[in-house]
């Protein structure tokens, strides 16, 4: 195991910003931790690169105490920050030499994040996204065996998203396992493994998206478009549905999905169109992390 | 401290992650101007006190550099721990402020190695600035006066001896920083601190000094006092060394009661001791 949390526990005062948290990450594994502002993500996160105490559990990074093992552990902090007077290719340059790699280095690794053009320019003249991609950068070098990313695609453009994840398949192939946060739920359901779920400092679901949208249990749709004329005689054959204008639109526990799509197809050519709509990735996220009183 | 928050440092500390910070320190001071303001204080104010110390020479029977190394120590005593304390206050606090800070620390790199790269490159700006400005008053010296060699170790003293003032200094203002939440509060404690090390600490000494009026407290604890004070056993020093006090008053008596070794090795404590704070202070800071 890269990462593994067992009954982490830590309060800032009376207030507990972890309570009980317990999960695993395995090499190559892409875990995408999701939560509200003030879930405990970033609290998490610091505890796992030893940056802060916590107050009871155990925590293990490539088996060793939190802050042990910093030469395999890569962090992007949420708004990541570099001193304003170094550009680009100094502040990497310098990282390099942190990690003992080679400091010619730096302009190579700003060009895989697209900052080839940028690389002399000061910090200081660099946009949010800009500083996020010098971020990205320096969390890739040498080969980190774990990667802590706290919003790691906030302020970047969905072509500069798609490129990240590319970057951070590569490095799930090459075996890194990947712990981020993000409130982009399409992009993290379609890029990570597994998803915990933090609320209010407790881990409410844990598992794959197919898998919590299953435990979640949230109702399916079915929108059923009748053929011409038909409309009341489709009606009157699906009890407990409500109308839509032409459409007709009937909802039931996905247990039920199946013998209602039979229900539906025995109405033959009464029927023009059926359209299926699964709950939604926000639907299933609100469903876990309201579930604790939020 | 590292035990209380259980964060272990790495076992070795490698001279090229120090380094390494240390040429990106240098740069970020070099690029904010402080090596420019260093060099350009002391240059202008060496050669000011150099020029304008050409009075009492012949009389007193002194070579021209030494009267020049007496005005010189005056000044450093005063701009040496500002300059310190103005290129260390920002060091701690102004990376906490920025969020640069925890990135770093999750670095393979120990915090004595964080701090020890920004005093290197700190120290480095300040001893370029002290061997600019002192070397442009010597030079001004031996050009007026031929018996100015004379003078030459003094001002060789006073160079290396501000160096280690200034390293008091910095290790001072790097405690400082840590334990400020925000720069501007570091701020204000350094300036507090240079007020109350330079100016009131010896005007408070001077007040005593006159109420006792010769008796045990000028004797004994007065001396005492004066080691005690990194600036105080600087002056001490260079004016004893140099026995340049026929041309410096005020801690004439003392100077020639306290044997230079002594208040030396006061100057070259301090700068262990405010280090040490100073790391004591920065392990503490949670990020």
């Amino acid at each position: 195991m890269t990462l593994k949390l067992r009954n982490l526990n830590k309060r800032y005062g009376p207030a507990l910003a972890l309570d009980g948290v317990g999960f695993t990450v395995g090499a190559g594994e892409r875990v995408a931790l999701l939560g509200h502002n003030g879930a405990g993500k970033s609290t998490l996160m610091k505890i796992v690169l030893g940056l802060i105490p916590f107050d009871g559990g155990e925590v293990q990074v490539l088996g060793a105490a939190p802050g042990a093992r910093r030469e395999g552990v890569a962090y992007l902090p949420e708004n990541v920050a570099f001193h304003p007077s170094l550009t680009g290719e100094e502040q990497v340059a310098t990282f390099l030499s942190l990690r003992r790699e080679n400091p010619r280095g730096a302009r190579d690794l700003l060009a895989r994040v697209g900052l080839r053009d940028a690389a002399r320019r000061r910090i200081g003249t660099y946009s949010k996204g800009m500083r996020q991609r010098v971020g990205l950068a320096q969390a890739l070098i040498g080969h980190p065996r774990l990667l802590i990313l706290d919003e790691p695609t906030s302020g970047l453009d969905p072509v500069s998203r798609r490129d990240f994840y590319r970057l951070l398949d590569g490095l799930a192939a090459e075996g890194a396992s990947v712990l981020l946060s993000s409130h982009a739920l399409t992009e993290v359901e379609a890029r990570t493994d597994r998803i915990v779920i933090l609320s209010g400092g407790k881990l409410v679901a844990e598992g794959t998206m197919e898998a919590l949208r299953h435990a979640a249990g949230l109702p399916v749709a079915l929108q059923i478009t009748p053929a011409p004329g038909q409309g009341d005689a489709v009606a009157a054959a699906l009890p407990g549905h409500h109308r839509a204008g032409e459409r007709i639109i009937l909802t039931c526990p996905p247990f039920e999905k199946l013998p209602l799509l039979a229900q539906v197809a025995a109405l033959g050519p009464k029927v023009a169109d059926v359209d299926l709509v699964p709950p939604s990735l926000e639907d299933i996220y609100s469903h876990f992390s309201r579930r604790d009183g939020q | 401290m590292s035990l209380a928050l259980s964060l272990p440092q790495p076992r070795v500390l490698p001279m090229s992650a120090t380094l390494a910070l240390t040429a990106c320190e240098f740069r970020i001071a070099f690029r904010n101007r402080w090596l420019a303001i260093a060099v350009g204080l002391m240059g202008m104010f060496a050669l000011v006190l150099s020029a304008a110390g050409s009075g009492p020479t012949g009389s007193l029977g002194v070579d021209r550099l030494s009267v020049t190394v007496a005005s010189l120590t005056s000044l450093s005593v005063y701009l040496v721990p500002l300059m310190a304390l103005l290129m260390s206050f920002d060091a701690v606090a102004g990376e906490v402020e920025r969020g640069t800070l925890p990135l770093l620390l999750t670095y393979p790199v120990a915090r004595a190695q964080v701090l020890l790269a920004k005093a290197f490159a700190h120290l480095a700006i300040l001893t370029l600035a002290l061997v600019a400005g002192f070397g442009a008053a010597g030079v001004l010296a031996a050009l007026l006066d031929p018996e100015a060699a004379r003078g030459l170790p003094a001002l060789l003293r006073l160079i290396v001896t501000s160096v280690a003032l200034g390293a008091t200094f910095l290790g001072a203002g790097y405690a400082i920083s840590a334990r400020s939440r925000r720069p501007s509060g570091a701020a204000g404690l350094a300036i507090g601190l240079w007020l109350v090390a330079v100016v009131l600490y010896d005007l408070g000494l001077l007040a005593a000094v006159v109420a006792d009026n010769g008796g045990v407290f000028t004797m004994k604890v007065f001396p005492a006092l004066l080691l005690a004070n990194p600036a105080d056993a600087f002056r001490l020093y260079n004016l004893a060394a140099s026995q340049a006090t026929s041309v410096a008053a005020g801690v004439s008596a003392a100077a020639g009661a306290v044997p230079p070794w002594v208040s030396l090795a006061s100057v070259l404590a301090w700068p262990v001791l405010a280090f040490g704070a100073a790391l004591l202070s920065f392990r503490k800071v949670v990020p």
